[in-house]
């Protein structure tokens, strides 16, 4: 087991290898859908002019996201009241559909994990290479145990969005993940998906 | 008619919370199926320890709680207006209570409603109303990166060589297993539904998730069917989270409706490991709730 603590050295990101277990310390950021287009599009592509908070809001997340983690993760959570909050279940979610925005957005803040589930595809894994940044997977619908790692909700940003979709930022203790796309041009989700698609097709013949 | 909302509640608390034990054993067997040290065998592993975690300390076992879906089987005399409103007054507790995280999105706006209620399709509630004097409400809580994978073919189909026969159906069910990779949280489950429309061939294929995993399918060719799909989905090596492993798929149930003469439909409705359902069953006053969802 690798323990990793936010913001990255490039050092510490080239070191990692497909297949390696992590535990992850320090800061992240969630974002999902609506963050990744909000971020392309106001600042990255600035088709669109910053609105309401927008400003102080990637004033606050940008140096947090220099060398650090987005989590594709839009959590349950508790004390939305009392703005006491607390992660009650914040498990990853499906990567790929950032894979429009992810290489832009992991070249333009200089992110160097991204942490989701299911992987993701060639210009992601390309923008891993030049960054270098690396994709680790988080176990799916393991959100009870995820929460657990999360020792403070440091805040929140574009709560607008709706609490799924909003950024949040946590610390968090000993998260558990797993290299599956390294900064070397290796994803595991290309070679499963190559080998179960000779297994298809040997399947389709019989 | 009594009030159900408390006991809805703590339907949707048990469904969200707490894993069905046929699943739960079946993830423990797939366990034990992965090489020690592999990465697949660290994912069931998380998995395991998140069942049990969840289930002690009332907290949802993922954080994606889905689209509730309810089926509601009413004797005579009840008002499916009142139930509608007693559902949607428990979703909207369940929330609050963080046993479901607010998911109803207007797709226009993109607003999130932050109570989970949507319009009259969200939560989604079907009504049927039956014989005798015991109401019945399954839930199945089916989760959006699952969703997504589903898949719906219209038969014959040129590139898969699938004609109009069960072989047809193997054909395509392995191509939306292939497809979905670890996308939709393998290992899964796999509801199939073979003819109808294109609307009740993939609600009967949902239908069908809410089968207990180790049960047999009464008819003989579907029963086989079942058994070799789930044989050869595990023959891809996609594994569980499409880490590569021996447990790509946990179960498969499948159903045939009729159809058009001109329209052959099989709908795949893929199910995330965590497998949530639960049976609730209201006989006059005594409500009681089961993991099994058998007639």
């Amino acid at each position: 087991m690798i323990e990793l603590t936010f913001p990255l050295s490039d050092a510490a990101v080239r070191d990692l290898k497909v297949g390696d277990p992590v535990s992850l310390y320090g800061m992240m950021v969630t974002g999902r859908d609506a963050a990744h287009k909000w971020l392309i599009d106001t600042f990255i592509k600035k088709t669109r002019t910053p609105q309401g908070d927008d400003a102080q809001a990637i004033e606050a997340l940008t140096p947090l996201l220099k060398g650090g983690a987005i989590y594709h993760c839009g959590p349950v959570v508790a004390g939305l009241d009392t703005k006491q909050y607390r992660f009650v279940a914040a498990g990853p979610t499906t990567s790929i559909r950032e894979e429009p925005y992810q290489a832009d957005v992991l070249q333009h803040f200089g992110i160097k994990a991204v942490i989701g589930k299911g992987g993701m595809a060639a210009r992601t894994l390309a923008a891993c290479q030049s960054v270098p940044a690396v994709y680790l997977h988080a176990i799916g619908g393991a959100a009870t145990l995820i929460a657990q790692t999360v020792t403070r909700v440091v805040g929140v940003h574009k709560l607008d969005f709706g609490v799924p979709e909003a950024l949040w930022v946590i610390e968090v203790k000993a998260f558990p993940a797993v290299v599956t796309m390294d900064s070397h041009g290796h994803s595991l989700h290309a070679e499963v998906e190559a080998q179960s698609r000779a297994a298809l097709d040997r399947l389709l013949k019989a | 008619m009594r009030d159900l909302t408390n006991d809805i509640l703590e339907l949707i608390r048990r469904t969200s919370t707490d894993l069905p034990p046929d699943v739960e054993q079946a993830l423990g067997a797939a366990r034990q199926r992965e090489t020690q040290g592999s990465a697949a065998r660290g994912a069931l592993d998380t998995i395991l320890e998140n069942v049990t975690l969840a289930r002690r300390d009332s907290s949802p076992i993922c954080q994606d709680t889905g689209t509730p879906i309810f089926i509601v089987r009413y004797p005579a005399g009840w008002s499916t207006r009142a139930l509608r409103a007693q559902i949607r007054e428990a979703i909207a507790q369940a929330t609050k209570k963080a046993y479901l995280r607010p998911n109803a999105v207007d797709s226009l706006s993109g607003k999130n409603s932050g109570n989970n209620l949507g319009d009259d399709t969200f939560p989604t509630i079907y009504f049927e109303e039956v014989e005798g004097k015991t109401l019945t409400i399954d839930l199945l809580l089916k989760g959006g990166g699952s969703e997504n994978v589903c898949a719906q073919y219209s038969l014959p189909h040129t590139g898969l060589g699938a004609g109009r026969d069960l072989e047809g159906v193997r054909r395509v069910v392995l191509d939306a297993v292939h497809q979905a990779q670890g996308q939709g949280c393998a290992p899964g489950v796999l509801g199939i539904a073979i003819g109808g429309d294109r609307g009740s061939s993939y609600m009967a294929s949902k239908e069908a998730l809410l089968r207990p995993l180790d049960d047999v399918n009464p008819d003989r060719a579907l029963a086989d069917l079942e058994a070799r799909i789930l044989r050869e989905t595990n023959e891809l090596g996609i594994g569980p989270m499409g880490f590569g492993g021996k447990t790509t798929v946990l179960g498969v149930k499948a159903c045939g409706l009729h159809r058009l003469p001109a329209s052959f439909f099989v709908s795949v409705s893929y199910m995330c490991w965590a497998c949530r359902r639960r049976r609730m069953i209201a006989d006059g006053d005594a409500v009681r709730y089961s993991d099994r969802s058998e007639p």
